[in-house]
């Protein structure tokens, strides 16, 4: 990766009273690039991701990122206007469970076009032909432009929820478990699809998931959290192929193997 | 001995009517922002117009003329008790004429009759928050408003043209009030949405349920909601009126008989009245009596 990184964060701490959610953790995102935080479940990558996306105010450090405009900005010094546009337009945050990201009860089109709509698209067939072409991108067929997603398969919950995320061209997704309760096949196809997307757009992505396997599809670095701290982190390859810390050694032998 | 109540001017106490009246000065001030009042319990249920009648009994003085319409007439089972309600706790003169009316407290229409300087038009409304069906949070339809969020209010308008091919919301349409708020305008028919827009009178809204008090100020922009390629409009109705011959004005459809028959006629009752006064006559008005005897 050569420039500027996109995202920068230093020393982030989010303590819940006496307990550490996650501390003091630095590392540095550049566009295009996906990042992967493994870890079990508690080790405090979702609080990481949540205080990142400034979904979570985080108790101390900074996160620096590069807005359109070239300026840095600590995103936890911007206002609640500037924040909410930006995870809008240049952001995009995948939930594991589809209807925290989705409006269940509006088409699909609705819902990929409902970006273009807050940032003042006026113009209904323009909105339409996007979310067409969107729903085609992440292979949704387009006769069901006009059906809710509550009649939609997990899978295609899911897709949706990508195409409504990166409908804007952002330059930086969050994804948290995006392959969750997804049976194996159609988790094969949406890494797939992801994977074609990410380098497609130039994606920068922070992916949080338990599922090395998905680290390794998908992200260049990974970072390895345990009890809220990163123990471990690098290339991708390496990390899993050659793991140094005792904890990450336990994690890649866990994987079990068909 | 008399056991009969001894009620205030207008029913509410004067430290309420100052608490209301304070809350629509704050609504007239920001033009279509919802401005919280503790509403109180009236004499009727929620949903009959409490939100309209305390800002009528707020705002009503004892020379005011008060004119009462229920989706258009002076005549319905509303419109009646709400005017014999303020005949008798404030003593005021009560009329059927839009022109002669100083308040005019109504539920779901605006008079055909385009109102003037120094007229208030009080509308009842059961649900202020245009944006409720879409989003179920208050905290954050009151964030959204703050900060002028409104692309959800056209993802309703998107599913309208969607599921329908054109936008097939047909009352409370949402507007945009002044360039900035979006705002219901009680489910009035969107036939008079244009009406709201520059109009020389006060036009203030009271939801007693919800607590809510708005305002559109006289001569205040007030915009439908629409897309580039689908724009903004009215209903038309193919039929005049069939006691008047009015057109351009709003029709009630009324069923007549068990076999399909059906006429339109004026929503506005004290409308129609004084076009058949002035001699209109649609096709099925009939005659007057003396030309009859």
């Amino acid at each position: 990766m050569t420039g500027e990184p996109l995202l920068r964060v230093s020393n982030l701490s989010k303590l819940f009273g006496s307990r550490i959610g996650c501390t003091e953790v630095s590392f540095a995102l550049w566009p295009g690039e996906v990042l992967a935080v493994v870890g079990e479940s508690g080790s405090g990558k979702t609080t990481l991701l949540n205080c990142v996306s400034t979904r979570l105010e985080p108790t101390s450090g900074v996160a620096e990122y590069r807005m359109r405009d070239e300026n840095w900005r600590n995103l936890y010094d911007l206002s609640e206007a500037e924040r909410r546009f930006l995870m809008r337009t240049d952001w995009g945050f995948v939930h594991q469970n589809p209807a925290d990201g989705l409006r269940m009860t509006v088409s699909a089109g609705a819902n990929v076009g409902e970006r273009l709509m807050a940032v003042g698209d006026r113009h209904y067939g323009r909105i339409r032909s996007t979310a067409l072409d969107w729903l085609n991108r992440v292979e949704i067929a387009g006769d069901r432009i006009d059906d809710e997603p509550r009649g939609f398969s997990g899978g295609m919950r899911q897709r949706l929820q990508i195409a409504r995320n990166l409908v804007t061209s952002p330059r930086l997704v969050f994804m948290d478990e995006p392959t969750g309760g997804l049976d194996v096949s159609v988790q094969a196809r949406l890494l797939d699809l992801l994977r074609s997307l990410v380098s497609e757009l130039g994606l920068a992505a922070v992916i949080v998931t338990h599922d090395l396997a998905v680290a390794r599809l998908l992200s260049h670095r990974m970072m390895v959290m345990k009890d809220g701290r990163v123990i471990e982190a690098g290339l991708t390859d390496r990390v899993l192929d050659d793991p140094r810390e005792p904890y990450t050694q336990l994690l890649v032998s866990s994987i079990l193997q068909v | 001995m008399s056991f009969a109540p001894i009620y205030n001017f207008a029913y509410l106490d004067e430290q309420t009517k100052r608490m209301i009246r304070r809350a629509i000065l704050k609504a007239i001030a920001i033009p279509g922002y919802q401005v919280p009042f503790a509403s109180r319990e009236m004499p009727m249920p929620f949903g009959w117009g409490t939100g309209g009648v305390q800002v009528t009994a707020a705002i009503i003085g004892p020379e005011d003329v008060l004119k009462v319409i229920d989706q258009g007439a002076d005549d319905t089972t509303n419109a009646v008790s709400i005017r014999a309600f303020f005949a008798k706790v404030a003593k005021v003169a009560t009329t059927t004429h839009t022109a002669e009316a100083k308040i005019i407290q109504t539920r779901h229409r605006i008079p055909e009759k385009t109102l003037g300087e120094g007229q208030v038009l009080v509308y009842q409304v059961p649900i202020p928050e245009p944006l409720r069906f879409l989003e179920p949070r208050e905290t954050e339809t009151r964030k959204m408003h703050a900060l002028q969020e409104y692309g959800l209010m056209h993802v309703k308008l998107y599913e309208d043209i969607a599921k329908h091919g054109r936008i097939a919301t047909t009352y409370a349409y949402p507007v945009k009030v002044e360039g900035r708020y979006v705002m219901d305008p009680s489910p009035t028919p969107k036939f008079d949405n244009p009406k709201m827009h520059m109009s020389e009178a006060l036009q203030l809204f009271g939801a007693g349920r919800e607590k809510r008090i708005y305002a559109v100020p006289p001569h205040t922009a007030v915009v439908s909601l629409d897309f580039e390629d689908h724009p903004f409009e009215i209903q038309h109705f193919i039929e005049p009126c069939a006691l008047c011959a009015a057109t351009g004005v709003y029709l009630d459809e009324v069923i007549l008989d068990d076999h399909g028959g059906h006429m339109f006629v004026c929503s506005d009752t004290d409308n129609c009245e004084e076009r058949r006064d002035a001699g209109h006559r649609g096709k099925l008005a009939g005659h007057s009596l003396e030309a009859a005897e």
